[in-house]
């Protein structure tokens, strides 16, 4: 503990009861020191040996050299231990006595561990002593400055009469006076030097870099081309390549790479962006809900339109804007019937209507009676071909007025009107195949007046129609059949045939012979007999079939086993690809549809007027639509052979009645998306056909309330139709939307619908012409939403 | 001859609009497709095939291009590079 005359003991009771220092007893906190003999500390280790107290100090003890050992008790257990015990006699002196001498030894060395209190030390002035050397002289002596050497003196004398002049001193460097002083100079000495041979050194490389710019002078501002033309084999080298070895190994190498290529693009179309096509079905259809049909413009004439309605509806196919409507009076079928032999008081007309003019008609076609169904034909505009009430056919040539048409923009002014030429229906008409010329009359009229075309080819009327002749459509230009009923491909391209069907049970086939150029004079054909002179102004384009029109083919639309008859109202042709002037060529299918009309006799009340509705596919796959007023019967007939004779034809037909409508039917169109998709319109309800579908109509709507009148499918979109009513009202159905009820309708007149007529003039602008009973020809535009197909449809 | 068989062969899959094959300076040897377009396509697709062909190499040296497919919006352009020719086929991919 830093005392090595201090040892800590422990003191049993045993050894304080033997040395009499018990504690608090002999022994107690300033009464500490207790003295004890050697000897007894000596004895007390023989008897009790280690267990002697004094055991660890035993050696100490026996070294002791007094005689007397201090032991202390150590109330505060400074060393450790409840005594220690003191080692020296000089250390046992001290702690005896140090308590009165402590303040006179200030620097006393033995380090006494007394207690930390202070003590006041009384005042002692300092006792005089005598100085004791402790070698501070030698210090004095070296710091004192003596001379070490004498100091030179010298003594400078001068002649006596020199003094007190005045002297000068300088001073001279020793250096230049020679020999005035020696020294050493110092020198390399070579022995002490040290050689580097070798050398770490560190080198750095910097690119010099300098700026530097110049500029040009473009003298002469000049544009240069050049033309060149790519490098070509000629044909012998060509040759030569391609029968080349290379080549073949080439292609052999190459062409199963091609091939996998190729055909993983058949497979799939792997860049497909589905989630853009699905974008763009949510943009349509989740748009607006407001389908409509908006008015665009209505036609109407008061001096030729009154008192009739519309009876049908074509646009023009070729020049934006003109739409032609045929009137008629509307009677009853009683009356209808009954006005074959009358004479009508008011003419009867074929209106061409343009856009830009809504208030006067372009063109007039005449005609002797009232135009049940027209139709331009589809290779040249300029015919027009008719059925009139009286059943007859007739045809218009208005090629002189086409650029008129065309310009229909620049309203009539100056136009010389040619008045009309009222030609007697009854008069007779050859049987052969006669071209109508328009007439144009001299008589001129005011200018506002629109020219009137007179029909330039009317058929005869033993071989037509009995009663009005209630469809006509052109066949299509890539067949035509001849006499003998076998249908062949047409090569002159264009529309050469016509078919008609009419109540009396009959459907014609009609056949326009290649015409001439209408330049060419028609001299050999003049030969061909011609009743009347045709006035000068009349076009020739038909004169050689004027009036003895005769049909090629004629259908007899009675079954000779229930003497059953059909009367066929609408046909509907399933290959109506009408080219109107494009060179496309169609594979020709062969494919008519004739509606007929079935007319049983025996279960009719009233013989005459009311008809049957029979539909009746011919071999060409006709689709009649009939007219069932009673019976209900809609009879579709599906012939698989060509037409072979006329007689034959009635034999071999595979009849299926279907009687949906409870009226007429008035409407049978195929769709022009499927081919094999037929709607069919009358009465109260309408339906939809499919070809093959024989137990009925794939979709029927419910009895209405009203009469449907009319009906057309859309052109653009393949789930929309179009139904007429006779309240006035268009039912859009949109088949997508919903099946059960129309998707919208609206009023458009007040009297009847008789005529739905759609068409798209441009990528835009869709139309749709409505005509009404009062004889107003609303066209309407179509919106976007019906218009347009959505994706996939 | 074989050749023609060939070409005719892919001519006539599902879509292909025309087949030019091209000799190795790009001048069109045998063509379906009408002179100028032809020449047109040779051009340009030859500087391309050549261009594909480098990259390839420059990559990696010991790979070559085999085969070269453009597809446009509207069709599909199809090159079968080799040695001394190429073959063009445009194809329009049926969905």
């Amino acid at each position: 503990i830093g005392h090595p005359e201090i040892f800590p003991l422990v003191f049993t009771t045993k050894t304080q009861e033997i040395f009499n220092c018990r504690v608090d007893e002999d022994v107690t906190e300033e009464n500490c020191f207790k003295l004890i003999k050697k000897e007894d500390i000596i004895q007390d280790l023989k008897t009790r040996a280690t267990i002697s107290d004094f055991h660890p100090v035993k050696k100490v003890v026996l070294e002791y050299p007094g005689e007397e050992l201090l032991v202390v008790f150590d109330a505060k257990f400074q060393y450790g231990q409840n005594f220690y015990f003191v080692a020296s006699e000089e250390a046992k002196e001290n702690l005896l006595k140090p308590p009165e001498t402590a303040e006179e030894k200030d620097d006393d060395k033995e380090e006494e561990n007394r207690e930390e209190t202070l003590e006041v030390h009384p005042y002692k002035p300092p006792v005089h002593k005598p100085w004791v050397s402790l070698g501070s002289e030698k210090e004095v002596e070296e710091e004192s400055v003596k001379d070490t050497a004498t100091k030179i003196k010298y003594m400078i004398s001068r002649v006596r009469r020199k003094f007190g002049a005045p002297i000068t001193f300088t001073d001279k460097n020793a250096s230049h006076v020679k020999d005035s002083y020696v020294e050493c100079t110092s020198y390399q000495d070579k022995t002490f030097s040290i050689k580097m041979l070798e050398k770490d050194v560190g080198v750095q490389m910097v690119p010099k870099v300098r700026e530097a710019s110049t500029q040009t002078k473009w003298t002469y501002p000049k544009n240069a081309a050049t033309q060149y033309f790519p490098r070509q084999l000629s044909n012998e080298e060509k040759e030569e390549s391609l029968s080349s070895e290379k080549l073949k190994e080439f292609l052999t190498s190459v062409h199963l790479r091609m091939e996998i290529a190729l055909q993983q693009n058949e497979i799939m179309n792997a860049f497909f962006d589905d989630w853009k096509a699905l974008a763009e079905d949510e943009s349509s259809s989740g748009g607006k809900p407001d389908v409509y049909l908006k008015a665009y413009q209505s036609f109407t004439d008061l001096r030729y339109l009154k008192d009739r309605t519309i009876s049908c509806i074509c646009w023009h196919p070729t020049i934006y804007g003109i739409i032609a409507v045929s009137a008629r009076v509307w009677l009853s079928y009683e009356e209808q019937v009954n006005l074959s032999d009358k004479s009508l008081l008011q003419q009867s007309v074929i209106l061409f209507w343009s856009f830009f003019d809504p208030i006067h008609p372009q063109l007039m076609l005449e005609c002797p009676e009232d135009i049940y169904c027209f139709q331009f034909s589809p290779s040249d505009p300029n015919i027009i071909a008719g059925g009139c009430i009286n059943g007859q056919v007739m045809l218009w040539d208005i090629s002189q007025h086409e650029e008129k048409l065309q310009n229909a923009k620049t309203v009539a002014d100056g136009i010389k009107v040619t008045a009309v030429n009222m030609v007697n229906a009854s008069i007779l008409n050859i049987l052969q195949y006669i071209y109508m010329s328009p007439s144009l009359m001299q008589v001129q009229q005011s200018s506002t007046e629109p020219p009137l075309v007179r029909y330039c080819a009317v058929s005869s009327i033993q071989n037509s129609h009995k009663k009005p002749v209630t469809d006509i459509h052109w066949l299509p230009d890539y067949f035509e059949d001849n006499r003998m009923g076998a249908t062949f491909e047409n090569r002159a391209e264009i529309c050469v045939q016509l078919v008609t069907c009419s109540p009396d049970c009959s459907i014609l086939f009609w056949d326009i012979p290649a015409t001439k150029l209408p330049e060419q004079p028609s001299s050999e054909k003049v030969k061909e007999e011609e009743i009347f002179c045709m006035p000068p102004d009349v076009p020739d384009t038909f004169k050689h079939l004027d009036l003895c029109w005769k049909p090629v083919i004629k259908i007899n639309l009675r079954k000779s086993d229930t003497n059953t008859e059909y009367s066929p109202v609408r046909i509907s042709l399933k290959e109506l690809h009408y080219h109107y002037k494009t060179s496309e060529k169609v594979q020709s299918l062969n494919t008519l549809e004739v509606p007929a009309k079935d007319n049983p006799y025996t279960e009719m009340s009233t013989p005459s007027s009311k008809n049957l509705k029979v539909l009746e596919n011919i071999s060409t796959d006709f689709f009649v639509g009939t007219e069932v007023s009673e019976n209900n019967r809609l009879l579709m007939k599906i012939l698989n052979q060509d037409i072979q004779k006329t007689e034959q034809l009635n034999n071999r037909k595979h009849t299926q009645k279907y009687t949906i409508h409870t009226e007429t039917i008035n409407t049978l169109q195929r769709s022009p998306f499927f081919k094999d998709v037929v709607l069919s319109v009358g009465g109260q309800n309408f339906a939809i056909w499919k070809e093959g579908v024989t137990n009925g109509p794939i979709l029927q709507s419910s009895c209405s309330a009203g009469r449907y009148t009319a009906g057309q499918w859309s052109l653009t979109r393949p789930g929309v139709f179009f139904i007429g009513r006779d309240d006035g009202n268009i039912d859009i159905w949109d088949l997508l939307r919903k099946t059960h009820e129309p998707s919208h309708f609206q009023n458009i007149s007040e009297s009847m619908i008789t005529f739905i007529s759609p068409w798209i003039a441009s990528p835009k602008q869709h139309f749709l012409a409505v005509s009404d009973g009062l004889g107003v020809l609303h066209v309407l535009e179509i919106c976007q939403t019906l218009s347009h197909p959505s994706r996939n449809e | 001859a074989e050749v023609e068989e060939t070409l005719k062969r892919i001519q006539a899959h599902k879509g292909v609009i025309a087949t030019i094959v091209v000799n190795g300076e790009g001048i069109p040897i045998r063509t379906t497709l009408d002179n100028s377009t032809t020449v047109q396509y040779a051009g340009l697709l030859h500087q391309l095939t050549m261009k594909a062909r480098s990259t390839v190499r420059d990559i990696d040296p010991q790979n070559e291009l085999t085969f070269l497919r453009i597809r446009s919006k509207k069709h599909e352009i199809m090159v079968a590079p080799d040695k001394e020719y190429l073959l063009i086929v445009i194809q329009n991919p049926c969905e």
